[in-house]
């Protein structure tokens, strides 16, 4: 049952993309777009991947659909229809020769769900054993996250925070508005969006501080609650108005959460350092080691959730708040 | 069964190519951002399709249970912090597109093209 409904979902994302492609417009493609998202987070639930489901609903259907709205509104809503049927044709050819490649690549591929597949024999099973000796905690995925591959999220925070001051580079130095005023039609306009948006704050916010509190017991984390979080701020702000929104948290906290939290992250690998051992090995936090790993992981996940609410509610200010070029 | 059974990965071949068809194939530039996103996702359903095992669960691990079956956490781990990067690189990419518009008047390659041409 769950095969068939998964094949379906699945057959679903397909039309879905198609769609998006075949639009000339932009609205309709970023609406569908967030679709496709959500029903993406569906399939990763299906498939055992509950932390990349939470992330990807919120992140792909909440955020990504905004910024593109935003961007859509500084820029323009409709695609002309300006390639040759050559350059189509021709483009067509390429992605399906293309594609037959990758199916009949696929032939060699260990079947869906085979437990003997080399990708699930060894490092898999090795987390799924030590996480409980070394760690403690029942998510696996956040200990291996926080813990085991420290690095590459400390890596990842540095991207996401690089991107949060790409785009102030680009969008903060001039024609900065309120962004009052320059939509034909306004969210705050609509009673009903209002209404049932102002009694959503407050429980995404909750649910947000739920997520990445509790991210070592159950689904969650620092990437979830943080674009939770966001999400959360976003939908206030497009209700209430952006005067609201950053008077209620301004640029600067902004600025301080974005700063800070990469700040924690790095500063927990120092203090690892300090005190006698390599850099990001918390065992050494306190005296004893497991207990040393999990204040280890809370402080990073907070560090994380602290960098991604920031550059994302950055981001979405900053596009919020330009004049759209005449 | 077995044919079924790789549905998953031609899924991800078709939506690889799709996202891939949206890039070269159309001038506007946020058309192909969007290509990349789709592009994008089909990468990560791969990911996360390797790490599914058959009667398997999420792998969070309860107190007091010995027999359950696991799927792998590692592309999890993988794909989690790569959704949320994208998004990042993504809004990096529509406020190049915007500063664009701003200079150029336009988001079409061609247009652009030609401007800079002049």
């Amino acid at each position: 049952m769950t095969v068939l409904f998964g094949i379906f979902l699945l057959t679903l994302l397909v039309i879905t993309a198609v769609a998006i492609v075949r639009t000339r417009n932009l609205v309709v493609a970023v609406m569908l777009l967030g679709i496709f998202s959500l029903l993406l987070a569906i399939n990763f639930f299906l498939l055992d991947a509950a932390d990349v489901a939470l992330t990807e609903a919120a992140v792909g259907a909440g955020i990504s659909t905004v910024l593109f709205l935003g961007a859509l509104a500084l820029t323009s809503e409709f695609e002309h229809r300006r390639e040759s049927a050559r350059r189509r044709a021709l483009s067509l050819l390429v992605v399906a020769s293309a594609a037959l490649v990758i199916v009949y690549a696929t032939f060699d591929k260990p079947r869906f769900g085979d437990p003997d597949a080399p990708v699930l024999s060894y490092l898999g099973p090795w987390y799924l054993e030590e996480t409980p000796e070394y760690v403690d905690i029942p998510n696996v995925v956040t200990a291996v996250l926080g813990s085991f591959r420290g690095y590459d999220t400390l890596g990842e925070v540095f991207v996401v925070f690089t991107a949060g001051i790409g785009v102030l580079f680009l969008l903060s130095a001039r024609q900065q508005g309120t962004g009052v005023g320059r939509r034909k039609v306004d969210l705050r306009d609509e009673v009903l969006l209002v209404v049932v948006g102002r009694l959503l704050v407050p429980f995404i916010l909750l649910f947000g501080l739920y997520v990445q509190f509790h991210g070592e017991y159950g689904p969650g984390g620092g990437f979830q609650a943080g674009a939770l979080v966001a999400a959360g701020f976003i939908l206030y702000s497009l209700i209430e108005g952006e005067k609201r929104a950053l008077s209620a948290l301004p640029l600067r906290a902004l600025t301080v959460l974005t700063v800070g939290g990469t700040l924690l992250y790095g500063g927990v690998g120092v203090a690892g350092m300090l005190m006698g051992s390599n850099f990001l090995a918390y065992s050494v936090l306190t005296g004893d080691p497991v207990t040393g790993q999990k204040l280890g992981i809370i402080l990073i996940e907070a560090g994380v959730g602290m960098t991604v609410c920031g550059v994302l509610l950055t981001i979405y200010h900053a596009f919020a708040r330009r004049e759209p070029a005449q | 069964m077995n044919v079924l059974g790789l549905y998953n990965y031609w899924v991800f071949a078709v939506l690889l190519m799709i996202g891939f068809y949206a890039v070269i194939a159309n001038t506007n530039l946020i058309k192909k951002l969007i290509g990349l996103s789709i592009f994008q996702a089909a990468v990560f359903l791969l990911y996360i399709t390797m790490g599914k095992i058959s009667g398997g669960t999420a792998p969070i691990l309860p107190k007091g249970v010995s027999d359950a079956v696991y799927s792998n956490p590692l592309p999890q781990v993988l794909i989690l912090t790569a959704i949320v990067v994208g998004i990042s690189t993504t809004a990096l990419g529509l406020g190049v597109l915007v500063r664009i518009k701003e200079e150029y008047g336009s988001i079409d390659e061609r247009d652009i093209q030609e401007i800079d041409r002049q």
